[in-house]
């Protein structure tokens, strides 16, 4: 693959999909047929089709020697080295005032803190018995931490991390729904710790609440519904300039191999309605849930993200030391499909923004976590460090990569 | 009796506290309640027999750093390493598939599941003969009562699962599609 030929097939997969749709053999091998108009008319049931499942993390961390550091692929000018590794199932990425970085996990119990002295980098573990502790984020020296179904903070994180008090409950009660219920956690320009609701299930009419983004004060108190019609997202932030809410949202399963995309998102104004479940990626009304609605009714997305792409964490690059090109324009984490025969995802990619807010074309920016359609590490969350360089976190290897520019040697450019 | 004999049991395990033990020693007392050759002869609790070696790892992982809850097991697996968790899992995978239910199934009620199945993909993940694959457990065979059990315990949160994949699955299903899918599986080979 080469730096320039991607972007095209981002936008184009769906055109591609509704083509190789019509060429799907028909359901005929079911031996007892559905009922007339029952919604799994039309699901593939063919033997490929059921190679497809989940594709699961692995419990531990890699070696350290086992990295796949020489599979990863950035543009010319930029190096590729691990950051710190030996943190399973290394998920959100939080930075602390002095440099501390705080890395949650979604499928274990612990939130980790990497400290850098002087270029060597200890792991620690700041909490553990937690439950799906995704979310982290930090402010004036408190870092919170989002688990399943509520939120936690530690004051004054960065001065203890050696040993760490029980973190401390400032909002309990959230649905304890597992699909979907895993968080994600950034604070606002305003000030205030958003995460959300995510749909219960795969595509279904969801209860009232779920679907939802959340914010509350850094206490804890004052929970406000800001959005709706959000399926499950895991990444957003906040553009330097016009201070407006982006995040990625990850599409429904099942609908078919290259439809529908995942989506990223603008926030412009509170109460707007991203479309799920009645609405994908725009144009695409669903087909259980779409019949009566238009999808004129919903805030469109920027970009099409790929199907089944698992767009999570995203930042906007904020640093100094990429090329002037990176400067407010979005990094998406893109941990990889499984949900598709061909995978696709398992890197990073840049969104354009222009000044007007919209996205124009997306490139790749770090590329070779998928190899021969098998992962060999998955990207989850993105980190602008004070340096400029930025970090990828990856919870196949338990690992955390950092990607810098024009210093040293320039390792794998493709 | 079999309730007796499963306190007996635990009651061996906290005396000799099998957080101390090393794996090896552990053994007996896993198949003293999971059944000899790992095909459970008591209530609710799981036959082991060919479950694939991913899933058990990730299972006895989760006993032990108490992400999944029920005692007995969270005793059992305190303190193992990694290579250990590892080691008992492979064991686990030689261990012969559980003997399927043998009676005359009811027809009726086969077909229901079957269409359930289908529906809710259960056969993509766990594979058409059910034998599961990496972290999807082996169901054909396993205990009926274990499977209602745990189908139950995803759709109320009290079964915690690796990831989200079965609560998202059991979002749709009811009770008594819960009911005709464990009697179906519990009957497939």
């Amino acid at each position: 693959m080469t730096y320039s030929s991607r972007p095209q097939s981002l936008v184009l997969a769906g055109t591609v999909g509704v083509l190789l749709m019509a060429a799907w053999p028909a359901a005929a091998q079911q031996p007892a047929p559905l009922p007339p108009g029952s919604p799994l008319i039309g699901r593939p049931d063919t033997a490929d089709a059921k190679k497809l499942a989940p594709v699961p993390a692995p419990p531990v961390a890699a070696a350290a020697d086992k990295l796949p550091v020489d599979k990863l692929k950035a543009p010319k000018g930029f190096k590729v080295e691990v950051y710190a590794s030996g943190m399973p199932n290394a998920r959100s990425l939080a930075l602390g005032d002095k440099g501390t970085v705080f890395v949650g996990s979604r499928l274990l119990d612990k939130v980790y803190a990497i400290v850098d002295k002087g270029g060597k980098r200890e792991v620690k573990v700041v909490a553990s018995g937690l439950y799906r502790p995704n979310g982290v984020a930090f402010k004036n020296g408190t870092l919170y931490i989002m688990e399943l179904s509520q939120l936690s903070k530690i004051d004054n994180i960065e001065d203890k991390l050696d040993n760490p008090p029980k973190p401390t409950v400032i909002l309990d009660g959230l649905p304890k729904d597992e699909a979907h219920g895993w968080k994600y956690l950034a604070i606002g320009t305003d000030n205030k710790l958003y995460f959300e609701i995510g749909q219960p299930c795969n595509n279904c009419m969801p209860p009232e609440g779920y679907g939802t983004m959340r914010r509350v004060n850094l206490d804890g108190s004052g929970m406000e519904t800001i959005a709706k019609g959000i399926r499950n997202t895991v990444g957003f932030d906040w553009h330097p300039v016009s201070k407006e809410m982006y995040f990625t949202d990850n599409s429904r399963d099942w609908m078919s191999e290259d439809l529908p995309n995942d989506e990223l998102n603008r926030m412009t104004k509170v109460g707007q309605h991203f479309g799920s479940p009645f609405c994908y990626q725009g144009n695409l009304p669903d087909q259980e849930f779409g019949w009566g609605r238009q999808c004129s009714e919903f805030t469109p997305p920027i970009a099409l993200m790929g199907p089944h792409a698992a767009s999570l964490g995203m930042k906007f690059y904020n640093g100094n030391s990429f090329p002037a090109k990176y400067k407010n324009q979005i990094l998406v984490a893109r941990h990889g499909s499984w949900n598709k025969t061909n995978k696709i995802g398992g890197d990073v990619v840049l969104v354009n923004i222009k000044k007007d807010g919209s996205a124009g074309p997306i490139e790749p920016f770090l590329t070779g976590f998928l190899d021969n359609n098998s992962y060999v590490g998955r990207p989850v969350d993105i980190l602008v460090m004070k340096d400029g360089s930025v970090l990828v976190s990856d919870d196949w290897n338990g690992a955390v990569w950092r990607v810098s520019a024009g210093s040293g040697r320039t390792a794998a450019a493709r | 009796m079999r309730s007796l004999a499963v306190g007996a049991i635990l009651a061996g395990l906290t005396a000799h506290a099998a957080g101390a033990q090393p794996l090896d020693a552990r053994l007996p007392t896993c198949f003293a309640c999971h059944g000899e050759n790992g095909t459970s002869q008591l209530p609710e609790i799981p036959s082991l027999g060919a479950q694939p070696t991913f899933y058990t790892t990730v299972q006895l992982l989760m006993f032990r750093d108490k992400l999944r809850i029920t005692e007995p097991m969270n005793e059992m697996a305190k303190g193992l390493t990694d290579t250990e968790l590892q080691k008992a899992a492979d064991i686990i995978s030689k261990l012969p598939p559980p003997t399927p239910v043998s009676d005359t199934p009811d027809a009726a009620r086969m077909e229901r599941a079957r269409a359930l199945s289908q529906q809710h993909r259960c056969n993509f993940c766990h594979q058409a003969n059910y034998a599961g694959q990496e972290n999807v457990p082996r169901l054909a065979g396993q205990r009926e009562d274990y499977l209602l059990k745990a189908l139950r315990g995803y759709k109320d949160n009290t079964r915690r699962g690796y990831d989200a994949q079965m609560s998202e699955v059991v979002y749709d299903l009811k009770d008594e599609d819960f009911v005709e899918l464990a009697y179906f599986l519990a009957r497939q080979k």
